[in-house]
């Protein structure tokens, strides 16, 4: 069974979220992980989860992308396992370098809590591969800075790779400038890096696995999730068998 | 060994939107100065610095900016010296 790694930055808040629905909905193997921890080699994916890490001082995920944990962090994205950062877990891995670009203030200057929708851009990702590209999701979002920013260089690189996973769209899946709540570039609400293993969103789809609070679009994130780290696993056993 | 003070600005790269500092030109014009044509807004971080070479503690802070106290992607800093 697929062992998840939980990392909990001092300031992280949504990360009883995430264990809940990881443990508790998908009966999977899940741990929280103290951001002084050195060593994940034991995890299948790591999921930095969102919050306020250090007060989001000097900037969001400035302080946390310092911590002892990062290094082993980049380890397993390096060997290719799934890691994945939701809101502040996304600004961390930006300022860490992992994903491209930069989550600056939202252009209303506005702290933004509200449900959204989002189109999946790209089902080539651990994250998305049981989805159909086009395919919406209604998904909550709650940031002060979640605005992407990247230079046109990497803007070009991120759709010519099509590392830009999710786009804030309308009800019709229309990416209009009236759906974009926080003055993203191209609407971008979600990116991976050119391997695909690290993804980085700024919607909460932890927020949204149960009708009974609202939706439950967000399991189709975690049901791609396992399922790809269970046929990896299966495949891993294979693989030691011939 | 000395004691520097080193001022640290930190700026929105040019490219880069500061909805603060359009916030800020927006006020300035309905209290009557119309004359400002642009706000931006910065930080300012001042470090205390025990050295005793002062072209050390310039490529040390440049270090620092590049490292942790501004991000190259979406800003610029100036190191300035006392």
């Amino acid at each position: 069974m697929p062992n998840f790694g939980l990392v909990v930055f001092p300031g992280s808040n949504c990360d009883h979220d995430c264990y809940h629905v990881i443990k508790h909905m998908f009966k999977q193997e899940c741990e929280f992980v103290w951001h002084e921890e050195k060593n994940l080699d034991r995890f299948d994916s790591i999921i930095l989860p969102g919050g306020f890490s250090y007060g989001d001082y000097l900037r969001t995920g400035a302080i946390a992308r310092f911590s002892p944990v990062m290094k082993a962090v980049e380890k397993l994205a390096s060997e290719g396992r799934p890691i994945m950062g939701i809101c502040n877990g996304f600004q961390i891995l930006v300022e860490a370098g992992l994903l491209p670009g930069a989550l600056i203030k939202n252009s209303s200057l506005r702290f933004v809590c509200k449900w959204v929708n989002i189109r999946v851009e790209n089902t080539n990702t651990p994250f998305t591969h049981l989805m159909r590209r086009g395919d919406l999701l209604r998904i909550p979002i709650a940031h002060g800075e979640g605005n992407f920013f990247a230079n046109q260089d990497d803007i070009r690189k991120l759709t010519e790779n099509s590392q830009v996973v999710f786009k804030y769209c309308d009800e019709e899946g229309e990416t209009t400038s009236q759906s974009n709540p926080n003055g993203s570039i191209e609407n971008i609400a979600g990116i991976c890096n050119s391997q695909g293993n690290i993804l980085g969103m700024m919607p909460h789809p932890e927020r949204c696995c149960e009708e009974t609070i609202g939706g439950e679009d967000g399991k189709a994130i975690f049901e791609s999730l396992i399922s790809w780290l269970e046929k990896s696993e299966s495949q891993a056993l294979i693989r030691t068998h011939v | 060994m000395k004691e520097f003070k080193v001022k640290v600005e930190v700026k929105l790269k040019p490219v880069v939107l500061d909805p603060q500092g359009k916030t800020i030109l927006t006020a300035l014009h309905n209290l009557g100065y119309d004359e400002v044509e642009e706000t931006r807004v910065g930080k300012l971080i001042e470090l205390k610095v025990m050295d005793s070479n002062a072209e050390r503690v310039i490529e040390r802070v440049k270090e620092m900016c590049k490292n942790l106290l501004a991000n190259p992607i979406i800003e610029d800093f100036v190191i300035k010296i006392e």
